[in-house]
């Protein structure tokens, strides 16, 4: 049985009043990779933002229906939302590691929630950063600055820097999109391998991307959630015709 | 003949239909104006050099007699001439109930040997701090000090020392450029100064950090507009409000809590200087930590870290190198500050590192006996000598920051 790791029900979101999602119930089962897409400004993005709570740092957002993780409603008002973020990590569309050194960007999570043992932090940012499979590139530089990585090396990073934290659902904003075929290319290798430990979200651009590494797909247009099913259904026979025309290129 | 040129090829264009084809690229043009706007941008920046250059070459010239150790400056006429002031000042003043025991002090020196001379000043220098404890006469202190300062410049020019042993005196413990044996101890002065930066960044830094931080990190959009402003404003107040200020309300509060004796200290002119530097500080750093990418504090915050410790742990240290200019532009600011350290640090030369004792400034100093010096003494050139340690000083401190603080300091920070 594959259990519901995410599950929104009835969810509306409002920027300053306008709607920008309408109705979203999905299931996101665990430990699978589940795509969404959809043309820009369909509120992929801004879903997965709600289903950490990034959205709350963006003034004017409201947020009506129920997001359940694990059966708890992650919108209750008694809900810790620095925990919440600890569960559930995000990985950006631009990578953005801190200017700090390698070592310190993937030490950093784990030092703030508490872990200041030298050989534990080493321990877990060698794990990490062998989990995104950057381990071999910086091992021997782990002291220089993270700023001074390759983009695709800075992606990865900051897959590793959110790994360390030990999260149970990453949740990734295109993070591909600004990257180099091979550089992509390792990172959807990563994703696929890192499913076998968490429930991965992620939003892409790139049809093919979400052919190749999903076991479900979404498809959003215009805030609302068209289409949702396993990813070969999607893409070889959706039920509704704009998902067809989208993945066929027809527009968007 | 360039102009020649540029009407000509204008026509060509403007006749052409295709122009691209019969754009000439293989003449180069004499653009008039874009050379005057170069040249112009370009002597203004070398002018603002040659400025700073020239100031400092003029300080540093009439600072220079004093390191000249051969004695060819004539003064025998003027010494009789001065000697006579001297009593009828001394006259004069004696009218002037504060500066009497000086100058008795003054009259008793000619008789007794120099060491005596000495300590008896240096016990005369506290016991005119004595009635500003007791805050009699709080307004008038600061006046009291320039008085007498001016009484003795004019009546005991040291015409009979050479620069040598002015040169000698330097290192030693006492300012005294104006008596029988002048002592010219800017070791004192240098000390004092250092003392009360140390004092006023250790008071305003880390309030102006955190209030920046605050401000950037937390406030919310309307508390921003407030703080900002109000604290912006504090840096377009007269120094002179300031040291009023420091002066009349702060020191009697400082001594009331503290219990200290000496109501002017270091710690009181410390603590005004830090107000004057807290917009400073405040302002860059608040413009430092909002130039930090937001993304930095998406990222610190998706991984479960909270507003604290995104803002200690991630801005901060990212800021780093405009924090850092803050506080050398604070730091500036407290060195050259002049009417506060005049007002609210007692002005007495004192080599001592507690923070409850008065202290005289560099600044204070050239600021306090410029105006009263003879031109072309000793003293005179002593204090310009102060003027280009305080040049000398900001170009060390710049160097610093240049070469340590943005080299090794942020490396260890955000790494290689």
């Amino acid at each position: 049985m594959i259990l519901d790791k995410i599950d929104t029900k009835n969810m509306f979101l409002y920027y300053s009043g306008k709607m920008a999602l309408n109705n979203i119930s999905i299931q996101i089962p665990e430990k699978k990779v589940t795509a969404f897409i959809g043309p820009s400004g369909c509120g992929k993005s801004t879903f997965l933002r709600s289903l950490n709570r990034m959205n709350d740092l963006i003034d004017g957002v409201k947020i009506e229906g129920k997001v359940m993780i694990d059966s708890i409603n992650i919108y209750d008002k008694n809900i810790d939302v620095v925990n919440l973020r600890k569960k559930v990590g995000m990985v950006f569309q631009k990578s953005n590691p801190f200017a700090k050194s390698i070592y310190e960007n993937i030490a950093y999570g784990p030092k703030i929630n508490g872990i200041n043992n030298k050989h534990q932090l080493d321990e877990i940012v060698e794990t990490a950063l062998k989990n995104a499979a950057i381990w071999d590139e910086v091992k021997d530089r782990l002291g220089d600055s993270a700023l001074g990585l390759s983009g695709g090396q800075q992606q990865r990073l900051c897959i590793a820097r959110t790994l360390a934290v030990n999260p149970e659902i990453v949740l990734m904003d295109e993070p591909a999109s600004a990257l180099d075929p091979l550089s992509t290319a390792k990172i959807e290798e990563l994703i696929v391998q890192l499913k076998e430990l968490y429930t991965i979200v992620i939003v892409t651009h790139n049809m093919q991307q979400a052919a190749r590494i999903s076991d479900n797909t979404a498809f959003f247009y215009l805030g609302e959630l068209i289409e949702y099913d396993k990813t070969r259904k999607i893409f070889t026979n959706p039920d509704k015709k704009q998902t067809e025309d989208y993945i066929t290129g027809r527009f968007g | 003949m360039t102009k020649k040129n540029k009407v000509k090829t204008s026509q060509t264009r403007g006749e052409d239909i295709q122009p691209s084809v019969h754009i000439d690229i293989t003449r180069k043009r004499f653009r008039i104006g874009d050379f005057l706007a170069e040249k112009i941008i370009k002597g203004v920046a070398f002018l603002s050099i040659t400025i700073i250059v020239l100031i400092f070459f003029f300080v540093f010239r009439e600072a220079f007699p004093i390191f000249n150790t051969s004695k060819e400056i004539i003064k025998p006429a003027t010494e009789q001439a001065k000697a006579d002031t001297q009593e009828t000042y001394g006259a004069v003043t004696d009218g002037d109930s504060k500066v009497k025991p000086n100058e008795i002090n003054g009259a008793v020196s000619d008789t007794s040997a120099k060491k005596d001379v000495q300590e008896t000043y240096g016990d005369v220098t506290d016991k005119q701090e004595n009635p500003e404890q007791n805050g009699v006469q709080k307004a008038n202190s600061s006046a009291i000090t320039a008085k007498s300062t001016s009484t003795y410049t004019v009546s005991a020019g040291s015409g009979t020392d050479d620069n040598q042993s002015a040169l000698k005196t330097m290192l030693s413990k006492e300012w005294v450029p104006v008596s029988e044996k002048p002592r010219y101890g800017i070791l004192a002065l240098i000390i004092g100064t250092f003392k009360i930066t140390l004092i006023s960044l250790l008071f305003a830094a880390p309030l102006a950090i955190l209030a920046a931080l605050y401000t950037a990190e937390f406030a919310n959009k309307r508390m921003k507009e407030i703080i900002k402003p109000t604290i912006e404003l504090l840096a377009g107040f007269p120094s002179v409000v300031i040291g009023f200020f420091a002066l009349m309300v702060l020191a009697t509060f400082l001594q009331n809590v503290f219990h200290y004796s000496t109501r002017l200290n270091s710690f009181v002119g410390g603590i005004a200087m830090g107000i004057a530097a807290i917009p400073i500080i405040f302002t860059i750093t608040e413009d430092a930590l909002t130039a930090v990418p937001r993304s930095f504090n998406e990222a610190s915050l998706a991984l479960g870290a909270s507003k604290w410790q995104t803002a200690f742990f991630v801005i901060l240290p990212a800021a780093t190198p405009g924090i850092f200019a803050a506080i050398l532009l604070g730091i500036g600011r407290v060195f050259g500050e002049t009417m506060i350290a005049l007002m609210a640090t007692g002005n007495a030369a004192l080599m001592d590192l507690n923070p409850f004792e008065s202290v005289r400034t560099l600044a204070a100093t050239i600021g306090a006996e410029m105006a009263e010096v003879v031109f072309g003494d000793t003293h005179y050139n002593v204090l310009f000598l102060i003027g280009s340690l305080l040049f000398v000083f900001t170009f060390v401190l710049n160097a610093i920051a240049e070469f340590y603080v943005k080299g090794k300091l942020m490396k260890r920070i955000q790494g290689k």
